[in-house]
């Protein structure tokens, strides 16, 4: 498999890999994927009081690919706010990282685990800072 | 490609196919360019020095495996040894019964020609290999039925190396009359193999296996007690009518040579591959949650199958460029397949993904080890600091009790 150089960037320089401490405030985290399948991705975000993501950190269990897809995403969500973030789909990471067909699966599952740090984060913190964000977006 | 790797990597992959013997090439170049005749041609020099090469080469072949050189079909690989004999056995005796017995460990070319037969209305029953990988006799005693017909069974196993007890199984087969069919591809040079003794009535080989050439191998087919095939492939009859078309000299006169050098230079080649496979795993020995996967003495000395719990097998492979592995998780299409040998021995999807299979050889020194392992233990590192399931297996989550959202 020839990867392009922005994955192979990617996966050796992984940007904001770890974890935040589930209980801190404005943190909120998806999880996405199943070890079946050779993916998961946990992709968590930091929001502030604005409603804007000021940290994002991920870990990946799957294949060059989904490191890049997630790794990228964190980049892209920072500085975002919440109602952004939620914009971000997967044919764009595609475009970026010039994923291969048989691997547009990874840029999916990227999507989707934003789609989860959000959802998480707005069960957390309720609609309010949805609106919020929505304000710091207009 | 714009990342070209600027050294080539470790080769650690020789049971996908191994590089020709220098002393091989140069035995097979002369039949390339100036004894260039086709072994078929009767009626001058040419033809003559190319048929006594072909027959030398039949008892290079047939003296690593104790056989009579009249019973060596050749062929372009174990592949068509393979459907040879399967569909041949099959084809010839359909009158006798219509059941066939294998195992899930088996090749592909051994599993997707028990396919095509199935098409045609034979039976197949698939056998599971024990935790270890290894053949219960019971079991398949239990499988056999009066109308079976043919076994097939693999003499090691092309992924994780075990090595089948086929003088046991040969013993239940004959007794009860079914045709033995066995898949010697990645046991030459290996094992010791003695088909006078063995009782096992078809026997692939390959070339290239056992650095030998790519496009060669051969069918063992038994004459005392004989057995029948319906030829595959059909024209001038060479080969006794069992496989038609012109000898390729060059490719044959490889093999032989291959397979002599195999007979003079097993014992003490294995002894020096085991130490180092052995070496291998002992650097290993103090991560944590690494398995062997199939059984660790029941198998030949070049090949060590490990998972990597909690990093997938592709982006290890990916971290691993200085290395030319083989990984259990063959993500190459939309849907991820773990090995399906890995599958049947019972192993999850998490530990199949994570598999690599290293396969040593004649040119692996001890230096490609020990870079090997102080490469591996530093990736992996990386990989599981970067992994979720790592981060839970480490927080005392069990992940067999998560509710994962499959994709």
């Amino acid at each position: 498999m020839a990867y392009s150089e922005k994955v192979i960037d990617h996966y050796e320089n992984p940007r904001n890999v770890g974890s935040f401490d589930k209980a801190d405030e404005g943190v909120a985290t998806g999880m996405v994927g199943a070890p079946a399948c050779g993916d998961v991705m946990k992709l968590q975000i930091k929001v502030n009081k604005a409603g804007i993501i000021e940290d994002a950190k991920f870990k990946t269990y799957g294949c060059g690919s989904a490191i890049a897809s997630s790794s990228l995403v964190t980049e892209w969500v920072k500085g975002k706010t919440v109602d952004e973030a939620a914009t971000i789909r997967n044919t764009q990471i595609a475009a970026e990282l010039a994923l291969p067909p048989v691997k547009i699966h990874c840029s999916i599952l990227a999507e989707d685990a934003i789609k989860a740090a959000i959802a998480d984060y707005r069960k957390k913190y309720g609609a309010g800072d949805a609106d919020a964000g929505k304000k710091a977006a207009d | 490609m714009s990342l070209a790797i600027r050294k080539k990597p470790i080769y650690l992959d020789y049971s996908a196919t191994t590089p020709v013997d220098p002393r091989v090439a140069e035995k097979m170049i002369p039949w390339l360019t100036e004894q260039f005749g086709n072994p078929a041609s009767r009626s001058h020099g040419y033809g003559w020095e190319a048929e006594e090469a072909v027959e030398n080469a039949r008892v290079e072949v047939a003296k690593l495996v104790n056989c009579d050189p009249k019973e060596i079909v050749w062929t372009s690989g174990a592949t068509e040894s393979d459907n040879l004999a399967i569909k041949g056995a099959a084809h010839f005796y359909k009158t006798k019964g219509k059941h066939l017995i294998t195992m899930k460990t088996e090749h592909k070319a051994v599993l997707d020609t028990l396919r095509e037969l199935e098409r045609e209305g034979f039976e197949v029953t698939y056998l599971d290999p024990e935790p270890d990988g290894l053949l219960d006799l019971d079991k398949l005693k239990a499988a056999i039925r009066p109308d079976t017909i043919l076994a097939s069974i693999m003499m090691v196993n092309n992924e994780i190396g075990v090595i089948q007890p086929i003088a046991e199984i040969g013993e239940i087969t004959r007794a009860k009359g079914i045709i033995f069919h066995v898949d010697s591809a990645q046991a030459t040079g290996k094992v010791a193999i003695d088909l006078d003794k063995l009782k096992v009535d078809l026997m692939s080989f390959s070339a290239h296996k056992t650095y030998g050439p790519k496009g060669i191998g051969a069918l063992y087919v038994r004459r005392k007690p004989r057995v029948r095939l319906e030829a595959q492939m059909h024209g001038g009859g060479h080969e006794k009518g069992f496989r038609s078309g012109t000898l390729a000299t060059h490719q044959i006169v490889g093999m032989g040579e291959a397979f002599r050098i195999a007979r003079l230079e097993m014992a003490a080649e294995n002894e020096r591959i085991g130490k180092l496979r052995d070496k291998l795993l002992a650097g290993f020995r103090d991560m944590e949650e690494i398995y062997v996967n199939g059984d660790l003495e029941q198998r030949v000395p070049h090949n060590l199958n490990v998972s990597f719990n909690f990093v997938e097998g592709e982006s290890l492979i990916m971290g691993m460029k200085e290395l030319a592995v083989s990984s259990g998780s063959a993500c190459t299409s939309a849907s991820l397949e773990p090995s399906y040998v890995l599958r049947a021995l019972g192993r999850n999807d998490e530990l199949a993904h994570s598999s690599i299979r290293f396969t040593l050889g004649r040119f692996t020194t001890e230096a490609d080890i020990d870079f090997a392992v102080k490469l591996i233990k530093e990736r992996i590192g990386k990989l599981r600091e970067m992994s979720p399931l790592w981060e839970m297996y480490k927080d005392g989550v069990d992940l067999n009790t998560v509710q994962w959202a499959a994709h």
